[in-house]
């Protein structure tokens, strides 16, 4: 096995930052916005370097694929451990069409050329909340896929994966290589130190673009409009006089006129 | 509740000076100016809004301001100064209302400025170590913004705390011994006064790192508690993230055992994080409340910030101190999970002191002495605390001389809050009896006013009075703080 793990890092607005619609309603305002690593690809990263750590896997290669700036966010995986990083270029049109499916494709491009045993992915990123890319990847290379895990631990040529699902959770064994999605509980990111930004700096980023793998960047997705949630209205206060069924005539109405009635209806005879 | 009977009086005929409706009266002929600065939704009047910002963390009861007004910008905050100059509003600036003295309880009505909203990072220099944030940021959201750069604001007064809050009440916490305190860790504040000047106490967008030009007008704001102004931007002074800690703990069979190695570890020039100490009745607690086993007696917690390599030897230092001077059961960690473990006594501290009485309150002393007189100070309070029949388990920033005694009381019980405030009182003439201060880091407020007279004395008193009317003559900036009124 080649002791290799491949980690996806994107570069998101900070979770931190209050998002903008853009007054055109094509997107979201991102130029001057805080931009860092998705939480989630914080948590992949921290596995991975944890079990380079520990010496079970030798070598964590951190991926990005995006503009010029996606470099600051391989910087950031680098200052938590990672060896070395890839820099995969998708600007303008392009990178804001990129979606899960292209990047799956990468992904699964780079996995075969550099070998890796394993791919340790955020379950999601906080801007799109797609939560595709760790199964499209997986479904590309045709390999096994631990999802939403919240432990994860290796064990000879296999992974044992607890996941993190409605029922609660569920542990199983998948063989390598494979893929894994990384959920909140799996570990608690650490901060970069200056020391090891520092050393950081040294660390080689390969650059390269989509056509180099082979992949079609070509998105099957048009996104139409962007809008804000709407505004919270005020709360109505409504009559009280018994449950859905049986109020005074002005409570009905206004029930009725703040849907409430509608609601309950729906849910008492099962439509919702 | 702990102000004292005579306190209670005094304050009730300063209400009855101007009734509740006159001056209700006279705050709404201001309210359409406060509208058209801070829009429609910067202004409320709603008793909730109004009760949340007239009270903090303290045991002070709530007094809510007349009005809240959030500016969101100095612009605003200016210009509403400007009408409460003109109509001579008491103005009462607001952070996150996480302190412990009252300092935010609207004593004498008036306007509240809530600055929640100016909550950006500004200006951050990577490479000269400083950042400069408004009110709204709180010292985790700023850690949380400089995570990616390998710096952080390393005050830790234990709240979520706004970081010009922390400035205007000169915060501390647990790794002052190290980093030291607000004091030493802010560089320049911008400061709106009473009148609606705008002051940038060491000159506009100016943060070198030292400085001898003029006089110090940002520690004068420092400790101010906002009643010389109101704080809208500070900068501050970051320090590297440490590469590496190392967290361990110690017991010790007596208080004077626990401290001398405090002072020896100082002494070595072991550069010590964080150094914690827990009486014997605090550990007790702890054990109760949190499942643990640790022999019930002095404990230290302690903290080393480092490389690899220096903690190693900072770690052996403070182990062989510590033994000799009959400490036991040294443990120490390094790994994130164990340290939390170690130090779990530590953190749940405030819980574990309220989980001996549930129903009760806890409110916490707050004084400092210097170092060798502390195990002196500490045998003195617990046996006062004895004979009283009073619950006052002991945690203190031992490296600072400074500890508190976390006083469990039932609010139902006057008598008991009673003997609690007396109590207070001989603990903070005891410190000042040993060059001490009746605050280490939790201001003065509302109920120490009369303790900062006897420990600075009149003449310095006078200084701090006159400075007060130079920069506000008309007492508007959250009266009945830090100063008493004075008696004409």
């Amino acid at each position: 096995m080649s002791g290799r793990v491949l980690v996806g890092v994107k570069r998101v607005i900070d979770y931190a930052v209050k998002i903008r619609v853009k007054p055109d309603n094509s997107g979201i305002v991102t130029d001057g916005v805080k931009h860092s690593m998705n939480p989630f690809c914080e948590i992949a990263i921290e596995e991975a370097v944890k079990l380079k750590e520990k010496k079970l896997i030798k070598e964590v290669v951190a991926v990005s694929c995006g503009p010029q700036q996606s470099q600051e966010t391989i910087r950031t995986a680098l200052a938590m451990g990672a060896d070395r990083g890839i820099h995969v270029e998708v600007t303008g049109k392009d990178y804001e069409a990129l979606g899960p499916l292209q990047v799956s494709k990468i992904m699964a491009a780079l996995a075969k050329k550099e070998d890796a045993q394993l791919i340790i992915l955020g379950k999601q990123a906080i801007d799109d909340d797609c939560n595709q890319t760790g199964q499209m990847t997986a479904a590309l290379l045709d390999w096994p896929q631990g999802t939403f895990a919240s432990e994860v631990a290796l064990e000879g040529d296999k992974v044992k994966v607890v996941r993190e699902i409605d029922g609660g959770l569920e542990t199983i064994k998948i063989n390598t290589p494979a893929v894994v999605t990384a959920d909140l509980r799996l570990n608690t990111p650490r901060y970069a130190t200056l020391p090891n930004i520092m050393k950081a700096k040294k660390k080689k980023i390969a650059n390269m673009k989509p056509a180099d793998l082979g992949v079609d960047l070509t998105s099957r997705l048009e996104v139409l409009r962007v809008d804000e949630p709407p505004q919270r209205q005020a709360g109505v206060k409504v009559e009280t006089g018994g449950g859905p069924g049986g109020q005074t005539e002005g409570g009905r109405d206004d029930i009725e006129a703040s849907g409430a009635r509608r609601g309950a209806q729906n849910y008492a005879d099962g439509t919702l | 509740m702990l102000l004292g009977l005579t306190h209670r009086r005094c304050l009730l005929k300063c209400r009855s000076v101007k009734s509740q409706t006159t001056r209700s009266a006279v705050v709404d002929s201001a309210l359409s100016a406060f509208r058209s600065i801070c829009g429609e939704d910067g202004v409320s009047l709603a008793a909730a809004v109004r009760e949340q910002h007239g009270k903090d963390e303290s045991v002070h009861r709530c007094r809510p301001p007349d009005v809240v007004v959030f500016p969101r910008c100095v612009e605003e905050v200016s210009a509403v100064a400007k009408v409460c100059h003109k109509h001579d509003f008491p103005i009462i600036p607001f952070g996150t209302g996480t302190g412990l003295e009252g300092g935010v309880g609207a004593v004498k009505g008036g306007v509240c400025f809530s600055l929640r909203n100016m909550d950006q990072v500004l200006d951050l220099h990577q490479e000269d170590f400083d950042v400069t944030v408004e009110p709204g940021v709180t010292r985790k959201a700023l850690n949380a913004y400089l995570r990616d750069t390998g710096l952080w604001f390393p005050v830790d007064p234990g709240a979520d705390a706004s970081l010009c809050g922390m400035a205007a009440t000169s915060a501390s916490g647990t790794n002052a011994v190290r980093y030291g305190t607000m004091r030493e860790n802010v560089l320049n504040l911008e400061v709106v006064l009473a009148d609606g000047t705008i002051v940038h106490t060491a000159g506009k967008g100016r943060r070198p790192r030292k400085t001898s030009a003029g006089y110090n007008l940002t520690n004068l704001f420092v400790g101010s508690e906002g009643t010389l102004g109101i704080i809208t931007k500070t900068t501050l002074r970051l320090y590297g993230i440490p590469e590496s800690m190392v967290s361990a703990i110690c017991s010790f069979p007596s208080v004077q055992a626990a401290v001398d190695s405090t002072v020896q570890i100082l002494q070595s020039g072991v550069p010590i994080a964080r150094i914690e100490f827990l009486d014997d009745v605090m550990i007790d607690a702890c054990n109760r409340f949190s499942s643990l086993s640790y022999p019930v007696t002095p404990t230290l917690f302690l903290e080393f910030h480092g490389s690899e390599r220096s903690l190693e030897e900072q770690v052996n230092t403070a182990e062989d101190i510590t033994q000799s001077n009959g400490g036991s059961d040294f443990q120490w960690a390094r790994d994130p999970e164990t340290r939390n473990k170690l130090w779990k006594a530590r953190h749940d501290a405030w819980y574990a002191a309220q989980a001996l009485r549930p129903g009760c309150k806890a409110y916490s002393t707050d004084v400092c002495v210097p170092l060798s007189q502390l195990p002196q100070i500490i045998v003195e309070t617990k046996e006062d605390l004895m004979e009283n029949r009073l619950t006052g388990p002991i945690a203190g920033h031992v490296g600072d001389g400074n500890f508190h005694c976390l006083m469990v009381v039932d609010p139902d019980d006057p008598e008991e809050l009673h003997r609690v405030h007396l109590f207070t009182e001989r603990l903070a003439r005891r410190a000042l009896a040993m060059d001490g201060t009746c605050t280490g880091e939790h201001g003065v407020g509302l109920g120490k006013r009369a303790l900062l007279c006897e420990e600075l004395g009149h003449t310095s008193i006078q200084v701090m009075q006159g400075l007060k009317d130079a920069l506000d003559p008309k007492n508007l900036m959250n009266p009945e703080k830090v100063l008493q009124l004075r008696r004409v």
